[in-house]
């Protein structure tokens, strides 16, 4: 049996802001054969720290909610949480498989058929050949594809490739699940579907990480939430208490 | 955690055959464009050159031919793998997908490219009737030594090139530069026998790299210094990619 668990020590992540200089391999070539000298300011070491000294612990049957105003970290700490990123600084420990849902249309290329995309999107998750064959005829009828798997997928209308997508990334169920947003798909008979799907996926792994802007999926789903700004961790708690704090009370 | 290093290879497989088909998928003569392409190369080069050095033909074409193939595996490689990294940055940046799978994936692209080109080797040989021998048992051994070099000079340019993106053209020009010095065109015995021919040669590994893969297919055995400086580059290269994986592996996410 494997345990998901999720324990942060002081994680920050930084990213490194190039300017031109600092993308060219001659002018550091040059700053070394110059000494160094050429240009005080040329190695453009300037760096954006997203997150700063995260430490928390997530166990099995948790389901977190994300809150926190664009720019405050959350797509980061997704990115920590799918291994991704490797924080510079302390230590993200994540047991068990982490299944991502927040882009499911990555790695699809609209020249290849639907088939050959199935594929390629279940290699990119980690899926084995085998079990894509065998749900092959499930992903055709779930997606309501029918023969346009065997077109190439630039033939697409977006619903159609939404559904491919959300087939394919749907056909597992991960330890650690993922979410940025509650993911909504097609037209209201599809909908209904992948809600379906979701919800069972969902409930199906262990631990879920979801990073939303809305208060009513956040006190549906989660029965915690954290609150990040700049980086930081500003409430942590049971989640109705946690976006009783960020929203207001109602 | 991970149950066995080699477990996402499959997808490097499949990206490098998508690359491979992406060339071809909306040409009409398909497949067979990545092929006629390297045919028109090898005959224009073979006529111009053949003419230039006044060289028997029935010894120069077979010659340039699998030089001209053997240098654009090699050269391929290294142009694109300096992107391997950059092109795959969304996946880079969402996936725990580990590295190797890209530089696999440019190596795997290009093995593919020159199973299309190594089609024109029989009908050139055929042409001028020249036959193979048992030396043909050193091919294999020659290109995976080969193939193991190519890995660790892809990884370590993927690697810089995503920190340093002055590079990648800076690569390309430095292969344009190493066509020219390593004899691909010329044959090493347009040099004499000098003192340095044996410099310029010796020191150049591009040289034993085209050595061991094309002597076999022409008939002869490479020297006991190509496989030498081969298998040296390749401990050296592996040790550097190594050290540059150790380093820098975590930043790759960061600067793509």
């Amino acid at each position: 049996m494997i345990v998901a668990k999720i324990k942060f020590s002081d994680v920050s992540v930084e990213f490194p802001i190039f300017n031109a200089k600092g993308r060219s391999f001659t002018s550091r070539i040059l700053q070394i054969a110059t000494g160094g000298k050429l240009d005080s300011d040329g190695q453009g070491h300037i760096s954006v720290r997203a997150l700063s000294g995260l430490s928390f612990e997530i166990s099995e049957g948790e389901r977190v909610g994300l809150l926190g105003h664009n720019g405050a970290g959350k797509s980061t700490l997704l990115r920590v949480l799918t291994r991704a990123y490797v924080p510079r600084k302390g230590i993200a420990d994540i047991e068990g498989r982490v299944g991502s849902l927040i882009d499911i249309a990555l790695g699809i290329n609209p020249e290849a058929t639907g088939i050959e995309n199935v594929y390629l999107r279940a290699a990119l998750l980690g899926l084995p050949k085998d079990l894509v064959r065998e749900n092959i005829e499930e992903i055709r009828s779930f997606s309501e594809l029918g023969n346009f798997l065997e077109m190439p997928v630039r033939t697409y209308s977006t619903g159609m490739h939404l559904r491919l997508a959300f087939a394919v990334s749907t056909l597992v169920s991960p330890e650690i699940l993922i979410m940025d947003e509650w993911l909504s798909v097609g037209d209201e008979g599809f909908k209904q579907k992948a809600e379906q799907r979701l919800t069972s996926m969902v409930s199906k792994s262990k631990i879920l990480v979801i990073a939303s802007h809305d208060r009513s999926l956040i006190e549906a789903t989660c029965n915690r939430a954290i609150w990040l700004e700049h980086g930081k961790i500003v409430k942590d708690g049971p989640a109705t208490a946690v976006a009783a704090a960020y929203w207001g009370n109602r | 955690m991970r149950s066995n290093l080699l477990e996402r290879l499959p997808l490097a497989f499949l990206l490098g055959s998508q690359d491979v088909r992406q060339a071809y998928r909306r040409s009409v003569v398909g497949p067979f464009w990545i092929t006629a392409g390297m045919a028109l190369q090898i005959a224009t080069i073979g006529l111009v050159f053949g003419i230039l050095f006044k060289s028997n033909m029935q010894e120069y074409l077979p010659y340039l031919a699998v030089s001209i193939i053997v240098w654009g595996f090699i050269s391929g490689v290294i142009n694109e793998s300096c992107l391997a990294f950059i092109s795959a940055e969304n996946i880079i940046k969402q996936t725990d997908v580990p590295l190797y799978v890209y530089v696999f994936r440019s190596l795997w692209k290009n093995i593919l490219v020159f199973g299309h080109h190594l089609v024109i080797l029989p009908v050139v040989f055929l042409i001028v009737w020249r036959g193979i021998n048992w030396n043909l048992v050193f091919f294999l051994p020659g290109f995976l030594l080969v193939l193991l070099n190519l890995a660790w000079i892809g990884f370590v340019l993927a690697s810089i090139s995503s920190r340093y993106r002055d590079l990648p053209p800076i690569i390309t020009s430095l292969t344009g530069i190493a066509f020219f010095i390593t004899p691909v065109m010329w044959t090493p015995e347009l040099l004499g026998n000098a003192e340095t021919q044996h410099l310029l040669l010796g020191l150049n590994p591009f040289y034993h790299f085209l050595q061991i893969v094309r002597l076999p297919i022409l008939g002869q055995s490479p020297t006991l210094e190509n496989w030498a400086i081969s298998l040296l580059v390749a401990g050296i290269g592996w040790l550097s990619a190594y050290l540059v994986h150790r380093r820098f592996s975590k930043m790759i996410a960061y600067w793509v």
